[in-house]
């Protein structure tokens, strides 16, 4: 703790780029003989050394299951997982741990929240407000619910730069939403969404609101009470941590009336063949074994880069996306697809002539690494009337000299295809 | 880019450039739909066929370079074509890309086709090859449904 006391002593020191490359051992090798430019960050980020250590020296020390043994690796094990659970409250200013939720994923969050919270207060008639910038994740998960219970999903629509039309959203919010669930951070277009602002307005109206946060908790500070954020979901892979880890946040009061999402081990207080009495929060929601290695190593990925400041990595990657916005709108025939005044870290184009998957091809032969296709968000495909993008989304280890070779290759994919 | 140019053949480029037979067909009798999820590719295939031959075949949609330029060369190539040797054709094309055949061994079978013989060093362009051949086995087969390179 010394050392992320004595960097937050020294607000103003600058932001060291090289130093932080080092702390990531897969960002030192070549691709196809070139070195690596990973700008694939919004599917998943690399791992610092710091959360590779962790997960070793877990399964190398003090492996064992948690909350039964009385062993003394169980209780180290068991010590790990909880202080994980308090590193990840204190990281998104949650009041208590006991509205923290592991879960495998960000959507494994938001189906947990359709099958209960959706589930027991959904109706016929009843609707739930999405925004036309969903990840299917966040909107697959509703649909079910939905057609289950005869509810019906609403969609906030997006203005041709990638807004969200907030007085649209206004109007949709009526006396059957039941709940609105929308993206922090659209994964295709960069755009941050209001969302406290969004909160506010739907409580006003006494709608709770789930945050899908996959895209924002890795860019920006999150703080799910100055947000008033019934629900918030993130994962842990995109943050740095490894796969198979995620959170839910959910308000105490409003996880205590849900009932729970899998039946099994760890969620109960006593099983009789008559009756089980379900455990307390949060394990209610934490049925087997849960990914102890993946939660611990996600609380050395938050301990990561809360020890260099979050604050410090929004300046870098917004500096970062500011420069990716000026040079690749220098490449002739590319149009920037998702231009809204608030975004972060998400540059998304096509070229004229050219499919994203064959820009994908080429800028991989010069050793960058970008995401082609429809990334999962189908009808934001269709609204925006294009098939697919290809799209460079930027981490806190990315630097101009990325970007400069990112627009180099570019310039050889017109060579070859114009 | 001498690796690339083995991938995107410059038969390749000049076929995606001016995609041959990309249009709807008047009078067509099978038709068949094909889709790529991963890259969103659509495509439609018409044909024309009299006692079991492959009279016309043309197409639209959208794609990426591979497979607009392997829907215009296949289109080409299986005029005049019984709907058997179509059905053999459709084998070795998919065996060249998947890296099952060499095309060499047999260069009368595929002509002009073994340009696409790149595509077995870029596995993640396979489907965009094959997406056009999976479209033409449903055509040929008369099945009515969308063909999906999915579980390629």
């Amino acid at each position: 703790m010394t050392s992320i006391a004595s960097i937050a002593a020294r607000p103003q020191v600058g932001f060291n780029v090289r130093r932080i490359r080092e702390d990531f051992p897969i960002l030192r090798q070549t691709v196809h003989g070139k070195p690596l430019v990973y700008l694939d960050n919004a599917a998943t980020t690399q791992k610092p050394r710091a959360v590779l250590d962790a997960l070793m020296a877990y399964y190398s020390e003090d492996n064992a299951n948690v909350h039964r043994g009385v062993h003394l690796l169980s209780e180290r094990a068991t010590q790990a997982f909880e202080d994980a659970r308090a590193t990840v409250q204190r990281f998104i200013n949650a009041a208590s741990t006991r509205e923290i939720v592991f879960t495998r994923n960000a959507t494994e969050g938001i189906n947990l929240v359709a099958q209960t919270f959706g589930r027991t207060r959904l109706g016929p008639g009843d609707e739930v407000v999405i925004s036309a910038m969903e990840h299917h994740s966040n909107i697959v998960p509703w649909q079910m619910v939905c057609e289950e219970k005869g509810a019906s999903l609403r969609v906030i629509p997006i203005t041709d730069e990638g807004a969200l039309q907030l007085e649209e959203y206004e109007r949709l919010l009526g006396p059957h939403t039941r709940l609105v669930s929308i993206v922090h951070l659209s994964n295709v277009l960069g755009t941050i969404n209001p969302v406290q602002q969004m909160i506010a307005t739907a409580h006003r109206r006494g709608v709770p609101v789930l945050i899908d946060g996959s895209q924002a908790a890795h860019h920006m500070t999150v703080d799910v009470q100055a947000l008033d954020a019934d629900f918030y979901v993130f994962t842990g892979h995109k943050l740095y941590g490894p796969t198979g880890i995620g959170v839910l946040y959910g308000k105490e009061r409003l996880l205590e009336e849900m009932p729970p999402y899998q039946g099994g081990g760890d969620m109960i207080k006593s099983v009789t063949f008559e009756k089980t009495t379900y455990n307390a929060l949060p394990y209610k929601f934490e049925a087997g074994t849960p990914n102890i290695a993946g939660a611990i190593g996600l609380a050395a990925a938050v301990d990561y880069v809360t020890g260099i400041g979050m604050d410090r990595i929004s300046a870098h990657e917004r500096e970062l996306l500011a420069y990716g916005t000026a040079a690749l709108s220098g490449v002739p025939g590319l149009t920037l697809i998702g231009t809204a005044a608030e975004k972060s870290s998400v540059l998304s184009f096509v070229m004229d002539g050219v499919h994203p998957h064959d820009i994908g091809t080429v800028v991989d032969q010069e050793g960058v690494a970008i995401r082609t296709g429809h990334h999962c968000a189908q009808p934001l495909m269709q609204r925006l009337g294009i098939p697919a993008t290809a799209r460079a989304s930027l981490a806190l280890y990315n630097t101009r000299e990325e970007i400069d070779v990112l627009v180099a290759a570019l310039h050889k994919v017109r060579e070859l295809f114009t | 880019m001498s690796d690339l140019r083995e991938l995107y053949q410059e038969v390749i480029l000049d076929h995606n450039r001016r995609p041959r037979n990309f249009r709807a067909m008047e009078g067509a009798n099978r038709h068949a739909e094909g889709y790529n999820p991963l890259c969103g590719d659509r495509l439609s295939l018409y044909l024309k066929v009299e006692d079991g031959v492959i009279k016309d075949a043309s197409f639209q949609g959208s794609g990426c370079a591979i497979s607009k330029a392997s829907a215009s060369m296949m289109t080409d190539s299986v005029k005049g074509k019984t709907l058997g040797e179509a059905r053999g054709m459709f084998e070795q094309f998919h065996q060249m890309v998947t890296g099952n055949a060499d095309p060499l061994a047999h260069p009368e079978r595929l002509g002009k086709l073994a340009v696409f013989e790149g595509v077995r060093n870029y596995p993640a362009r396979v489907k965009c090859a094959s997406l056009a051949w999976h479209t033409l086995r449903s055509a040929v087969d008369a099945k009515d449904e969308v063909v999906s390179t999915e579980a390629e």
